[in-house]
This record gives structure tokens, sequence and C-alpha cells, in this order.
């Protein structure tokens, strides 16, 4: 490899890296979305993810471990929100915030005592036999971490689901006419609850890559804005999983461009540091354009809580 | 079985109920989620109120910090009446210290008290307003989520106050921190001696919350945000113009919450910093001050007056028992969790029957 090359390289490899957090999110957002709830406490979901990962991994010694306890810990949270908006019929947007606070609370309260403590046990890189042989490519995709495989291979079943199969009709009906689906039998509470709930795992996950393996320590306000990326990206996927792989390595490459620009040009730091935030409005944009044409929208019952009649 | 029916109506008893009954359950699982760092809940607890309202200087704190709270509150509420979810309270702070900056520093600095002070408080509202028009556009044009906009925008005027701090502004008199210079006294809002209560702030925002009140429950534009906010459908048949109110409503909701922090710079800091020192998340307790008072500004008042009690506690707890500053949060998301769950309880009656065989 020469120089421009290696460069190219690691620009993509980095940026690969850093959107795996946020497809996780996406993907958990895109299910709860899909199933009628909007939940705006990824930020604090992740957080906790975050912190929870990190301390299991430190007492358990294994970053299995802590990535289960991260899934666990964005699950319970998940639920606070399931609760409030599904069966209080709750503000949605109220709840969600208050996920987010929570989560980012806790997760400074119980982390101070892991600032500045390295991680030792990380996950060990994979590597795919033979294909990594592939030139640049190889080396590219097929050595890497495990949660970034488990995030492709959980793309695929997550979009699998819900578009081939009669569960994913039974999400999307809850999202686009939960009257309808109640009328077919369909329980769209128990739906929504496990939407909800897969997202919250998922924003968990998503919060220990970034503890365990992204930045393999814990400082306060480290998800610094990504679980209402992840917010953005679930509209602009048109609340598609692969269309997420899209936008989750497009605002991985955004991260990494930070680190590029300020290495060739002098820009300050502050103003790169904006990139993230300016990009998502960007896409909100261009998303909003999109949905208007080709007139796909967010599930018609985004948001609405659902009330059972009485028969 | 159980069965939920809607209420018809609700007294004021009961809305003084809930507020009463999130505040205490909130109180009681922070300290338990204190006491898992071992440390006597009732303990902290005591030491929160008491060095928020048992004493003078704690009462003065606790009015001072009431200040931000109080402005970005009704501004606040007149947004989220209209269920617009306005979360860039704290940007549009930021903003009006920015611009409080600017004027002070700047452009009117050799202008007397008089004329330079009502300036500052005047760009403040109109650039934080500006702020607030642009997710109120995008929502309306092309129905953008406010939420993500309106917080991507505090992340982005977060980082070019301190952009401004670091580079282009930074002060030759202070000796290598990231603060702009020191404002003259003729930028400086006079207080009340012994204290940091800058009062025309204060006066400003008691005036506002009385004004807001007014618009809101009294005025055409008031009833007409209401109306967008309770019944979009039949606010449309009504021939409201969305676009029209949304914008009003945003351009106030943004510029008051601005006023709080042209209050911050000249009553208090004297020169811009880091945004986290100008503001410990105003911007964000203000959402809870707003709901807690149901999104009336005459109750405003009250809350931002306890939610202020909240923030100095908060600071002395963080102190003494070495908690990061985060934790106000957790406290914070408790309020708002239980708010929703106390109006579900007084909105619905709920009956457990047994079923007859």
């Amino acid at each position: 490899m020469n120089e421009t090359t290696f460069l190219i390289f690691s620009i993509i490899k980095r940026a690969l890296i850093s959107g795996t957090p946020l497809l996780l999110g996406t993907l958990g957002e895109i299910y709860t979305e899909r199933s009628g709830v909007l939940n705006l406490g990824i930020e604090g979901m992740m957080a906790i993810g975050a912190v929870s990962g990190f301390g299991l991994t430190l007492i358990t010694k294994n970053p299995w471990f802590g990535l289960v306890f991260a899934i666990i810990f964005g699950i319970l949270l998940s639920l606070i929100h399931a609760f409030v908006s599904i069966t209080l019929r709750g503000n949605q947007t109220i709840s969600g915030l208050s996920i987010s606070m929570l989560g980012l609370g806790i997760s400074g309260f119980w982390g101070k005592a892991y600032i500045g403590t390295p991680l030792k046990y990380k996950f060990q890189d994979f590597t795919i036999p033979i294909l990594n042989k592939i030139p640049f490519l190889g080396e590219l995709i097929f050595i890497g971490d495990p949660i970034f495989y488990i995030s492709l291979i959980l793309t695929f079943i997550l979009w699998f689901i819900l578009y081939k199969t009669k569960w994913g009709i039974i999400i999307r009906s809850c999202g686009e006419n939960p009257l309808a689906s109640d009328s077919m039998g369909i329980n769209v509470y128990i739906v929504r609850y496990i939407c909800v709930v897969i997202g919250g795992a998922l924003a968990g996950m998503a919060g220990a890559y970034l503890s365990l393996a992204y930045a393999s320590s814990w400082i306060e306000g480290m998800t610094g804005g990504r679980g209402w990326i992840v917010i953005a990206l679930t509209i602009f996927s048109l609340w598609n999983p692969v269309r997420a792989l899209l936008g989750a390595y497009l605002f991985g490459g955004i991260y990494i461009l930070q680190y590029i620009l300020q290495q060739y040009y002098k820009i300050s730091p502050n103003i790169l540091l904006m990139l993230p935030y300016i990009g998502t409005i960007l896409v909100l944009l261009l998303s909003a354009n999109e949905t208007l044409r080709k007139r796909i929208g967010a599930p018609k019952f985004l948001g609405e809580p659902y009330i059972k009649e009485e028969k | 079985m159980i069965t939920i029916e809607k209420r018809k109506k609700y007294s004021i008893k009961e809305n003084l109920l809930i507020i009463i009954i999130s505040i205490f359950l909130s109180l009681f699982i922070s300290s338990l989620i204190f006491s898992l760092k071992g440390i006597n809940p009732f303990f902290a607890l005591y030491k929160i109120i008491f060095s928020s309202f048992g004493s003078l200087y704690g009462i003065k704190e606790t009015v001072t910090k009431a200040i931000p709270l109080m402005l970005c509150g009704i501004g606040l509420s007149i947004a989220f009446k209209g269920k617009f979810w306005n979360i860039g309270a704290e940007g549009q702070l930021l903003t009006g210290a920015v611009l409080a900056t600017w004027v002070g520093l700047f452009i009117g600095k050799n202008l007397p008290s008089i004329i330079l002070i009502p300036l500052m408080f005047l760009i403040g509202f109109i650039g934080g307003g500006l702020i607030g028009l642009i997710p109120a556009f995008l929502k309306v044009r092309f129905n953008i989520n406010e939420v993500i906009i309106t917080l991507m925008l505090n992340y982005i005027i977060e980082q070019y106050v301190q952009y401004l701090v670091y580079g282009p502004w930074k002060g030759k008199t202070q000796y290598g921190f990231p603060y702009t210079d020191n404002l003259s006294q003729n930028a400086l809002l006079p207080i009340i001696k012994g204290s940091r209560i800058h009062y025309p702030t204060l006066i400003i925002a008691i005036l506002l919350s009385i004004l807001i009140f007014f618009l809101i429950f009294r005025t055409k534009l008031g009833y007409e945000i209401r109306v967008i906010g309770e019944n979009p459908l039949s606010a449309k048949y009504a021939g409201i113009d969305f676009m029209k109110v949304t914008l009003i409503m945003m351009f106030l909701s943004g510029g008051i919450a601005a006023l709080a922090g042209v209050g911050e710079i000249s009553g208090i800091h004297k020169h811009l910093t880091y945004p986290s020192q100008i503001s410990s998340g105003y911007g964000y307790t203000a959402i809870i001050v707003a709901w807690l008072a149901q999104l009336n500004p005459l109750i405003v008042i009250l809350t931002s007056l306890f939610f202020g009690g909240i923030l100095v506690g908060g600071d002395v707890i963080q102190t003494s028992f070495g908690f990061p500053f985060a934790t106000i949060n957790i406290f914070n998301g408790l309020m708002l969790v239980f708010i929703s769950i106390s109006y579900f309880l007084i909105q619905y009656k709920i009956t457990f029957k047994r079923i007859e065989k």
C-alpha cells in the first residue's frame, strides 16, 4: 500500500467503525417507530449502555458480559418509555426526553469512578479466513471486531423480518393502522412493547460499542449527541434497515472527516465538531424532500397512543 | 378486570396534587439512587433543601438561579402550548449571551448604561427569536421534527461559543483563560447588595410571565396557538395560518429564552466563557419547569424558584459528596416520568371489577 491508498483505507475503516454504533441505534429505532412509537430516549439508553457495559466488563473481566448487561440496561430504560407511552398513553416526546435525561444522569453518576480507567479486556478482532486475503477489501471488511459483524448480520435479519415475514407485516401494521390490526386479533400493545424493547436493546448495544470498542474508555457525555443523530438517520433511512447502513456509514465518515480536516488544514476544532450536527440538519432536509417526492412517509400512527375501545 | 375511563373534568386541587406527588416521588427515588454510593438518602435530601431554602444566602442563590429558568420556562410554555417541542432553549439562551457580549464589548461599548443595557436585551431577544424561527420554518414547511433541529442547534451554538472564546474573542486581559475581556461598568446590570440577584432581569421575567399569560389565554394569537396545539385538524378547518402562528410563537419563545442569556452575561459573569459555565443546563431544566407548571406562565414563577433551589442544592451535594454535574439529570428525568404518570392518574379513572360468573 502506498500513502494515498493507506489514507483511503484508514478513512473507510474508521468510518465503518464510527458508523457501527449509529447503525445499531438506527436499527432499533426503525423497529420502534415502525410499530408506531417514537422513542427520543436513544441518547440516554446509549449512555447507560456505555457505562454499564464498561463497568460490568471491569468487574467480570469479559467484554461479552459487559455487552449483555448493556443490553439489559438499555431494555430497562426502554421499558419505562413503553410503560408511559403505551400503557399510560402519555406524551411520547416528553417521555422520550425524560428517558434521555435519566440515562445521561445515571450514567454520569455511575461512571464517575471509571473516568480515566483504561480498559484491559477488549473484544478480540475477528478474522474471516480466505476472504481476508483479498487485497485492500480483505483487511478492510474481513478483519474487524465482532460487534461490527453482529451489526451487519442484524441489519440483514431485521430487514428480512420486516419485509419478508408475517411478523414484519404485523409490526408495520401496528404503526400504519393500529385499529385494523386490532380488529384482526393482533395485540397492538404487546407488539409495541416488543418493538420498544428491541430499540432499547440495540441502543444499549450501541452504547457498549462506544465504551468497549470505539473508545475503550468511559468519559461523561461520550455519546455526544449520537442518540439524536440516530433519530435523524431513522428518517433518512425511510425506516428501512438496509438504507440505515448507508446513513450510518455516511455519518461515520463525517466523524472521521473532522480528524482528517484538522490534520491537513488549519480549521478550528470547534468548527469541525459542528459537522455531524450540521450534517444531521442537512440529512433531514434531504429526506424531507425525498419523502415528499416518493410519498414514503413516517408510519401513519407514529407517536399516537393507541386506545383500545371497549366492546 | 380493569377498566380505564377518561374523566370529564379535574380540579385545580388535583393539578396541585400532581405537582406535589411528582416532586415527592422524584426526590425519594433520586435519594435512593444516592444511597447506592453509601450516602444516607435523608441526609442528602436535608442538604439539598437546607442549602437552597434554609438560609438567607441559600435563598439569594436560589432566586439568582431561578431568573434564567423563569425566562426559559416562560418561552417554552408558549411553544409547548402550541405542541411545538422546542428543546432549544439552551442554544437560544447562549445566542442571547453571545449577542449581549457582542453589543456590550464591541459595538456599543461607549454608550451610556441607559441605552446600552436595553440595547443588549433587544439585540439578544431578536437573535434568539431568529434562531427560534429556523425549526419553526422547517417544521411547518417540510414537516421536519423540531426536537432534532432544536437539539442540533444547541450543539452547534455550544461549539460556536467555544470557538469564540478560544479564538477570535479570547480576551487579552484574562491571563490565557478562554474568556472574553470583561464588559465595562456601563454594560453591567445592577444587583441587590450582598447577593448575585440582577434584579432588572428578574423584573423583566415576572412582567413577561404576566404578559405571556394574557397573550396565551386572552388574545386571538394565544387562542390560535392553543387550537394548533390541542386540535390541529380543527385549526386547519378554522383557517388558522400555521406558518404565521408558528413563526410568531417560536420568535417569542426563542427571544425570551435569549433574554436569560443576556442576564447571565451582564448580571453574573461579565464576560463570555465556556457554554457550560454560562448555563448549567438551564435550557433543559426549563423544560421541566414549564411542564411542571402545566404550561401556565404564572405558575412558572413558582416552579422556577423550586428548580432554582434544586440546582443550588444539587451544586452543594455535588461538591460535598463528589457527584458529577449530570446527577441533576436523574432528578429531572424522574420528575418528567412522574408528571406523565400522575397526569394519567388524574385524567383517567381506573376501576377494578370482579368479573361476575
